[in-house]
């Protein structure tokens, strides 16, 4: 059951062949029994979650159940779910219970799925490894010893681990993607816009997007069938005809035009990845693709603008916190100046204090042009770049990340180096860009690792990235469907729990 | 460029945040070296280029000036750090 799709969960509950009840213990067993090693929950709620799955065993035993229904589904712990904590993964956080729903919560109430738990995260979701979250980090399935990924690290490792059949996610520079890449999974970042911000608790406002993450690419698209929408409570919120992401599930690869950008081919990759990948665009190519190079010239320039760009919008949006409405609150101040300074010292991380500054400085008088502006105007040239090369291929295939996850605390020291591994991720946000990471291989990292790791195999998922124009996700899930019909990379479960 | 630690502890007070003089020493090799990755951006001629601010340069969207939301302060206060009477409290500000 655990490895069973939303599809055949769906089948198995329409069916009468197990209730949504029964299910949705199966999965909170399950965390009660891997979690402990793995911390992909800062929640679980077995309580709330179980009166969800009743209500929707009612609802399926009246014949109204959607593809949805009595499916438990575990949410990143930045969405707020009303009478749930919803924490971001932060100190600031870690006491708030929030009062209303995010859209994408209501929209999965609304499908009859049962929330399954609230997932570690990245405080705030800045981070790539999950290790800057106040909860601590959730570990890779594959080998506890490495990182998820982040900063949704928590949702791929529930998934991954088959502690949850899917969980959703939010990307602002690869934070579905990357730790989808790493734990062996599927994850979707949807063109911005397309799925709604409201109640996502807000990073960097200008590219920050919620997404699916699951085990196959034709159950991301169920989910997003779910989870996009207008809403007008988002003013960046996109007013389009509801899409069936589902449509070109089936449509064959044959004349797909794929682009393979020389720039994610170059030094930093690792061998190992750059084998996965070649013989994934191999594959798609036996299916009828055909490929051709394509430039994206400032694909280096991404990583020093998307990290002035994101800690600007950062450090503007995380001043609402000031220990007043909500959140932590420092015991001990002189003023009201002191309580505002004490509380964020307190509040907040590391990583987050440092994005906080960058953020400060580069909006600070005298130095807007110099860094604010310049990022912006490369951020034009980047979402250019991809302009043109979309005008030559229908999809743009690389890797996901340069190499497979690291180990905790390698990475820790020097905040550059984490930032320089999401060099095929952030310009696809600055750009506003749909794209989503499939399982094509494995690796062994940068040495052989110790002994314990041999015993588990010692092998880390490889992610491939598949880009697409504004508006292409069908069309991506499509090629990823393909793919995934005459591969077996998405169905191989890490070495635990069995 | 080097940021000096007197600059540091400015960007701080700015965003509120309390720092003594051997944190704000420890952030700063952090910071100059994120600036020195942020630096690489000067390799490219930007001269005529517009800036991007939003994704496809979307206008956002106004809506009417009309009350749609319910009174809910009871449910949000109640997270509040402290509360009087429907008041948030903060300490005294004016004399």
């Amino acid at each position: 059951m655990f490895d069973a799709s939303l599809t055949e969960l769906a089948a198995a509950l329409a069916a009468k062949r197990i209730s949504s009840v029964e299910l949705t213990r199966l999965f909170l067993d399950r965390i009660a029994r891997l979690d402990g090693s793995l911390n992909a929950f800062i929640t679980v709620d077995p309580e709330r979650s179980l009166a969800q799955a009743r209500a929707a065993d009612r609802r399926l035993g009246a014949g109204e159940g959607g593809p949805l229904t009595g499916i438990p589904v575990a949410h990143k712990d930045l969405f707020l779910t009303e009478g749930w904590p919803s924490t971001c993964g932060s100190r600031m956080l870690a006491n708030f219970v929030a009062p209303y729903d995010a859209h994408v919560i209501e929209r999965f109430n609304a499908a009859g799925a049962v929330i399954l738990g609230k997932t570690n995260m990245d405080e705030f979701a800045m981070g790539s490894s999950n290790e800057s979250s106040w909860f601590g980090a959730a570990r890779n399935p594959w080998n506890p010893e490495c990182v998820p990924g982040g900063s949704s690290g928590g949702s791929a490792t529930a998934v991954a681990a088959r502690m949850a059949p899917a969980a959703t996610g939010t990307d602002t520079g690869g934070s579905i993607r990357q730790p989808a890449a790493l734990t062996g999974i599927c994850g979707l970042k949807p063109t911005y816009g397309v799925v709604s911000r409201h109640g996502m608790v807000a990073f960097a406002s200008s590219l920050d997007q919620g997404g699916p993450l699951a085990r196959s690419a034709e159950e991301l698209a169920a989910l997003m069938n779910v989870m996009a929408g207008f809403d007008a409570r988002d003013s960046t919120s996109l007013e389009r005809p509801a899409e069936d992401y589902a449509r070109e599930l089936a449509r064959p690869v044959a004349g797909l035009r794929i682009g393979v950008p020389r720039e994610y081919f170059a030094e930093g990759l690792a061998p190992e990845v750059a084998a996965a990948v070649q013989a994934a665009i191999d594959a798609l190519q036996k299916l009828g693709a055909t490929t051709s190079d394509v430039d994206l010239p400032n694909t280096g320039l991404s990583v020093p603008a998307y990290y002035v760009i994101a800690p600007a919008e950062a450090s503007s949006n995380l001043s609402r916190y000031d220990g007043v409405r909500y959140g932590f609150r420092a015991p001990e101040y002189d003023d009201l100046m002191d309580m505002y300074c004490r509380s964020r010292a307190a509040g907040f991380g590391a990583e987050v204090k440092r994005r906080i500054l960058v953020g400060t400085y580069v909006l600070s008088h005298g130095y807007y042009d110099a860094y604010y502006l310049k990022a912006q105007k490369i951020r034009r040239l980047i979402a250019n770049d991809f302009a043109e090369a979309f005008k030559r291929c229908d999809v743009i295939v690389g890797p996901t990340t340069p190499g497979v996850a690291f180990r905790l605390g390698e990475k820790t020291a020097d905040p550059v180096q984490m930032y320089l591994d999401d060099i095929y991720t952030v310009a696809v946000n600055l750009a506003g860009l749909p794209a989503l990471s499939i399982p094509c291989g494995f690796g062994r990292g940068g040495d052989a690792g110790p002994a314990s790791d041999l015993s588990r195999g010692g092998l880390l998922p490889i992610g491939l990235q598949l880009i697409g124009d504004y508006f292409a996700e069908a069309r991506l899930l499509g090629v990823a469907h393909q793919y995934q019909r005459g591969t077996d990379w998405h169905r191989r479960a890490p070495p635990i729990g069995h | 460029m080097s940021l000096p630690l007197s600059e540091v502890m400015r960007i701080a007070a700015l965003a509120r945040i309390a720092v003594s003089e051997a944190e704000a020493e420890a952030v700063r090799g952090q910071l100059n070296g994120i600036f020195a990755m942020i630096a690489r951006m000067n390799a490219v001629d930007t001269t005529g280029v517009e800036p991007m601010a939003h994704v496809r340069d979307v206008t956002l969207r106004l809506r009417e000036d009309i009350v749609t939301e319910a009174d809910r302060h009871a449910a949000f206060q109640a997270i509040a750090p402290q509360v009087e009477d429907g008041l948030y409290l903060v300490p005294k500000v004016i004399e």
